[in-house]
């Protein structure tokens, strides 16, 4: 049976991808992250992530990200529409 | 509203955050064609968040959300309006009581008194129904043109010379004349064509539209430039709503200047010209 | 006497080429070039180790060179410019030694004052006759303006044109003579004039780029030296060559007719000269097959050494003769001292080329660049690597406002009276970070990569390689 995943987003400058899959159970969030500008604003990244998930309850899930240099409105844009496709089984 | 309105793609980050540099008078995010039908929910996402976050000085933000025979309209509507918008472009505008409803539903959204109504008129029906389109609400503040449509619905076909659209140009100049709103016209397609677009837009300007549309960046800067008010233009306009204002306050009936009666047409023209010159003026003729 | 030298690998032998020794290319093909490559190879095959290579710049194209240097063979690198693999290697650490970077004016002014010797100069000729009388229009392999080769044609050891069309003697015209010459190998193709075409050169399609582009024309109409006359120099491409489409605008409602335009030559300046709008192009290198066509049939497009384009030691040199220039940046202060050689990362993706040469020569220098390039602020409190000293750079135009070097107070009049968005550049830094949120700042070691060598042969900054997460 293959694993429930949803995506948003996509690699074009100043956007993310964002892919969320189905975890196993029992495992903890994850969360990975792949950034143009890793050096300077991957914590930021890692940590809107979190809280975002933190908010919704997801704990079973590992999240991909792929950022392309997006800002911090897109990037919660981006997981919150991942999410919520997640949510409704997409 | 200014003299040029540009369509900026919903759904991608790098124009959305950049929008409001661009150049243009108003920026219309748009939800509806440049979004495909997956992609919905995630554009809509993407400008609530833009919008609460983002300060757009120097231009006026609007959202072209989906239409009204689609299922996406209702939460696009509530969602930018909650965020802060200036203004809507509603597509396929074809009766005035659907602008009525729209109209009705932010009447209850906290915050959004403010928010002004663009319908894009682009279907033999909705250009029949012009009068009654874009008189059919106070939100109402101008009719938008919308050729591509248009001529697929009529049967003819699209071209730069434009003779195909003249006549429903000329009956939505009428329709928001009559109504008291402006009247916007269709984008040019070509961009790269920028002699093409001077002769459309003054040829627009010359029937009476108030302003363009554009598609492309490099647009903004020649529609503004066609349709701003020559300085005599601007400075009659500003004596125009001075000695009005001045009658008010002096409880006179009726204003004059230069020996003639300053009436609803004058004063209405006059704040056009205002607006075109992105001049704020909160007078309003009673 | 026979200079034909029926191999390159009889030629490097012939020219006694030794361990330790330095050898020199230009880099007129740009990303098309061969001769660095089949060079360093038979350098290499003989068993040669130990070798400096002094190139004017190295393009993607070099990566193959990577191999060599993990051997042995090449153990020291000398240019104005690098990008591709080269650099990511030189990034890397992968050569113990650091890498010297130079500009287009500072690497003549060594090489003539002597203090950087050059034991064999490779020049690739796109024609040739048998004495070595070289010029780079004639033949498939045209690449233009030759001004790199010149200094090191005249004080290297040996000297070795490699071409791909020997032709009749004499050879005219002469860029290169045969008075410096030793040798003349032919081989079958010194590289592809398609690969001259970066992408670098071409106009941006990005329209914050233009409207970027529309403010910095605005700002030199401001300036007051938009008038006839007018010479100016764009960058390599971007919004830098976009300026240069809306600065023509000016012009041609103006009715004004510029002297000269210099570069880095693009087809566009090409039209510029043969619509009038120029009187003369000064060209240090062409950087599409359009400026080749032009120089080759052009005499009112002059082809200069790298010498005569920039060196200060000169008794003058053309950029001192220039109005405007408008450039690019990796990073900027806000004391206006500019990056082009790392980014904020500190990887090496370029260097000076003309940058800080024009800067300080022009009148009036611009740069121009989008405030953030993907989500990095291009105003920092202190660039990664110094390359332009912010004494010679006037303006920064970005699509959020322009900020003027406090020390030009006229010229920052003109431009608030003209209604232009002036703005303080502490200002426009703080804009960026409030976008994009405070980069977390990238850690260095103290192992020095890279060292900067300023036009006049200071050391400006050093390039210190970034601590590995």
């Amino acid at each position: 049976m293959e694993k429930r995943n949803a995506k948003a987003g996509s690699l074009e400058s100043s956007d993310l991808l964002v892919v969320i899959e189905e975890n196993k159970p029992g495992e903890e969030l994850e969360i990975v992250m792949h950034s143009i500008v890793e050096k300077q604003y991957g914590d930021r990244i890692v940590q809107i992530a979190h809280e975002i998930a933190t908010q919704k309850g997801l704990a079973n899930v590992r999240i991909l990200i792929q950022d392309r240099g997006a800002l911090d409105y897109a990037i919660r844009a981006r997981i919150e529409t991942a999410m919520e496709r997640f949510e409704r089984g997409l | 509203m200014g003299t040029n309105l540009l369509f900026v793609p919903g759904n991608n980050p790098a124009m959305v955050q950049n929008a409001g540099i661009l150049g243009a008078d108003t920026v219309i995010f748009d939800l509806e064609d440049a979004v495909s039908g997956e992609q919905k929910d995630a554009a809509r996402k993407l400008l609530k968040m833009a919008l609460e976050s983002i300060t757009y000085e120097g231009c006026e933000t609007s959202v072209r959300i989906n239409a009204m025979d689609t299922p996406y309209w209702e939460m696009d509507l509530k969602i930018v309006a909650e965020a802060g918008i200036d203004g809507l472009i509603i597509p396929k505008a074809e009766h005035g009581k659907d602008i009525e409803r729209i109209s009705d539903i932010l009447d209850t959204i906290p915050g959004a008194d403010g928010v002004f109504l663009i319908p894009l008129v682009e279907s033999a029906l909705g250009v029949e129904n012009v009068y009654g389109i874009a008189s059919s609400s106070k939100r109402v503040r101008g009719v938008f043109f919308g050729a591509e449509d248009y001529t697929a619905d009529i049967g003819a076909v699209r071209t730069k010379g434009g003779e195909e659209i003249l006549w429903a140009r000329g009956r939505i100049v009428n329709g928001a004349a009559a109504a008291g709103v402006e009247a916007i016209d269709t984008p040019f397609t070509d961009v790269e064509d920028i002699e093409g677009l001077k002769k459309d837009t003054l040829f627009a300007k010359a029937l009476g539209f108030d302003g363009k549309a554009s598609v492309s960046p490099r647009h903004c800067g020649l529609i503004r430039e066609i349709f701003y008010p020559g300085d005599e233009e601007i400075r009659y306009a500003i004596r125009v709503i001075d000695t009005v204002k001045e009658a008010e306050k002096t409880g006179k009936g009726v204003a004059s200047m230069d020996g003639r009666m300053i009436d609803k047409p004058i004063v209405l023209r006059a704040l056009k010209v205002l607006r075109a010159a992105g001049i704020k003026e909160d007078f309003r003729y009673e | 006497m026979n200079k034909i030298r029926k191999s390159l690998r009889t030629a490097i032998i012939d020219s006694g080429i030794k361990n330790g020794m330095t050898v020199s290319f230009h880099h007129h093909l740009r990303n098309g070039d061969f001769v660095m490559n089949m060079v360093m190879d038979e350098i290499a095959n003989l068993g040669i180790s130990n070798i400096r290579i002094a190139a004017s710049s190295f393009f993607p194209v070099h990566g193959k060179l990577v191999r060599h240097i993990k051997t042995g063979t090449i153990t020291s690198l000398d240019c104005n410019y690098m990008t591709g693999p080269l650099a990511e290697a030189v990034t890397n650490g992968m050569i113990d030694k650091p890498v010297m970077f130079r500009t287009h004016g500072g690497r003549p002014r060594a090489i003539l004052e002597g203090s950087l010797k050059i034991d064999v100069a490779f020049i690739a000729a796109p024609s040739s006759d048998e004495m070595g009388n070289l010029n780079g229009v004639r033949g498939s392999s045209s690449c233009g303006s030759i001004g790199y080769t010149m200094a090191d044609a005249q004080m290297a050891g040996k000297v070795i044109a490699v071409t791909d069309n020997l032709v009749a003697y004499p050879n005219g015209p002469v860029s290169i003579d045969e008075t410096n010459v030793d040798y003349v190998v032919v081989v079958d193709s010194i590289g592809d004039p398609a690969g001259i075409v970066s992408g670098t050169t071409k106009v941006t399609r990005d329209p914050v780029g233009h409207v970027i582009a529309r403010h910095a024309a605005d700002v030199i109409e401001a300036s007051g030296l938009l008038k006839d006359g007018i010479s100016f120099q764009t960058g390599a491409g971007g919004a830098s060559l976009a300026t240069a489409h809306y600065l023509r605008e000016k012009m041609v409602s103006g009715g004004i007719k510029g002297s000269f335009g210099m570069g880095g030559i693009t087809g566009f300046f090409v039209d510029m000269l043969e619509d009038g709008l120029f009187e003369k192009l000064i060209d240090v290198q062409c950087f599409d097959l359009e400026a080749v066509r032009s120089i080759r049939e052009n005499p009112n497009h002059l082809e200069v050494s790298a010498s005569h384009y920039a060196n200060p030691s000169a008794k003058s040199c053309a950029v001192d003769s220039l109005d405007v220039v408008v450039l690019g940046a990796t990073e900027i202060d806000t004391d206006f001292n500019v990056n082009v050689l790392t980014d904020s990362s500190g990887n090496i993706m370029g260097g000076s080329g003309g940058h800080s040469d024009t800067a300080r020569g022009a009148k009036l220098t611009i740069i121009v660049a989008n405030l953030l390039r993907a989500r990095l602020p291009i105003v920092v409190d202190r660039v990664t690597t110094k390359v332009t000293p912010g004494e010679t750079v006037d303006v920064l135009v970005t699509e959020r406002g322009i900020a003027v070097n406090p020390a030009r107070v006229e010229l920052m009049k003109s431009l608030k009276e003209k209604g232009l968005p002036v703005k303080n550049i502490v200002e426009l830094k703080e804009m960026a970070e409030k976008m994009a949120g405070k980069p977390r700042k990238v850690a260095f070691t103290d192992r020095v990569i890279g060292i900067v060598e300023y036009r006049n042969g200071e050391i400006i900054d050093k390039v210190y390689q970034a601590v590995k997460e």
